[in-house]
């Protein structure tokens, strides 16, 4: 090839990548998402709950954050830590583009998780996670929002119950959007590609 | 009697009676650890157990001195939902095994006695269908951990803790 025609491969292709970026800035235009696309199909982030700091907040609260919203309770020792651990992960990888992500972990067990709790709790995971709680009411209303469900078992001589949860992470981007749904089980590869693309996208000045 | 019929007898006496090895003399149990978390909240503990008999044997549980209350659960997913249930046994097939592992069988550890944290260890006596026991050491882990950390302890990589060796028998 010619010295010439590679300049002016080479500028075809910085062209062409300035067309990516600007179509990723754009609004609207569909992302190369790999987890299940909701975008357009769940509403989009809003709740009135208590964060693990005692302080009340809203949906409007994480705007210019890419929020992972989760539902799950303290008193589960197995998957809700699992999950949580993993979404740590997944923020390490992030690096420091994690910053301006937050996972919202809505406890469906208003009886026993206190923002005390749910703060110790939350921290042992990653900081940038944040502990929500709020009356039986608010919490049925956003599990409700995004047809998420949870139950509680019947309660053991001891007081003690179970609660089975929804499973998946719903994934908002920065203007409150529902994006992306990932299942537990879903590749971390995947979340991490896919909060790459929101993170790269409206990104507050 | 001759004493080789007599012994003959004997013998033939101690296998018909259960006298043969006890169910957690054929248990081998690998990559011990428990997730703990914050305040008093319940933790599970996981471990890798190895059956080297020709019979099944069946887990039914753990005791410890540590915490108030152990029970045998199982994780599972249905429908997008996760739900967590309380199980009598776990079977470990013969000559083969079975994994207590995140998002599925697990020990749900209840009521600490006193703060565990990362690092400690935390023994457990398992409980095996015919009542013999497992005495096995637990390495606390940090709640975001995502295995026992003794993973590459066989391979060229440092290994940053060796807390989840178990005990023999």
């Amino acid at each position: 090839m010619k010295p010439r025609h590679r300049l002016h491969l080479a500028l075809l292709l910085l062209l062409l990548a300035a067309g990516l970026l600007l179509g990723g800035c754009h609004r609207g235009e569909p992302l190369p998402f790999r987890l299940t696309n909701i975008s357009g199909h769940m509403p989009d982030l809003d709740f009135k709950l208590t964060d693990d700091n005692g302080k009340a907040v809203t949906g409007a609260d994480y705007r210019g954050k890419v929020a992972l919203l989760y539902f799950g309770y303290t008193h589960c020792p197995d998957v809700c830590p699992l999950t949580l651990a993993q979404l740590h992960v997944v923020m390490q990888r992030l690096g420091p583009l994690a910053d301006d992500a937050r996972i919202l972990f809505v406890s469906v067990d208003p009886a026993r998780d206190t923002p005390a709790i749910m703060h110790g709790y939350v921290n042992a995971f990653d900081k940038r996670a944040v502990g929500l709680v709020g009356d039986a009411r608010s919490v049925e209303a956003l599990s409700k929002r995004y047809r998420s469900a949870f139950t509680r078992e019947p309660s053991s001589a001891d007081g003690t119950y179970e609660v089975s949860h929804s499973s998946a992470i719903y994934v908002f981007d920065r203007d409150g959007r529902a994006r992306v749904l990932a299942t537990p089980s879903a590749s971390q590869d995947d979340l991490v590609h896919d909060l790459h693309l929101l993170l790269a996208t409206g990104a507050t000045p | 009697m001759k004493p080789l019929a007599l012994s003959m007898v004997l013998s033939g006496l101690l296998l018909a009676s259960g006298a043969r090895a006890a169910d957690a003399d054929h248990v081998r149990a690998s990559h011990a650890w428990i997730r703990v978390l914050p305040g008093a909240l319940p933790a599970g503990a996981y471990v890798t157990l190895e059956n080297d008999s020709d019979r099944p044997v069946a887990l039914r549980g753990a005791g410890s001195t540590v915490y108030a209350e152990v029970m045998l659960h199982q994780s599972s997913r249905a429908g997008g939902m996760s739900r967590m249930t309380m199980v009598d046994a776990l079977n470990v097939p013969a000559h083969g095994k079975a994994e207590l592992a995140p998002a599925g069988y697990h020990l749900m550890l209840m009521q600490p006695k006193v703060t565990v944290k990362p690092g400690d260890t935390v023994t457990l006596t398992l409980q095996f269908g015919d009542g013999s026991t497992l005495t096995t050491d637990f390495v606390a882990r940090p709640a975001n951990a995502l295995d026992a950390g003794d993973e590459h302890t066989d391979h060229a990589m440092p290994a940053m803790d060796h807390g989840a060796m178990p005990h023999g028998h």
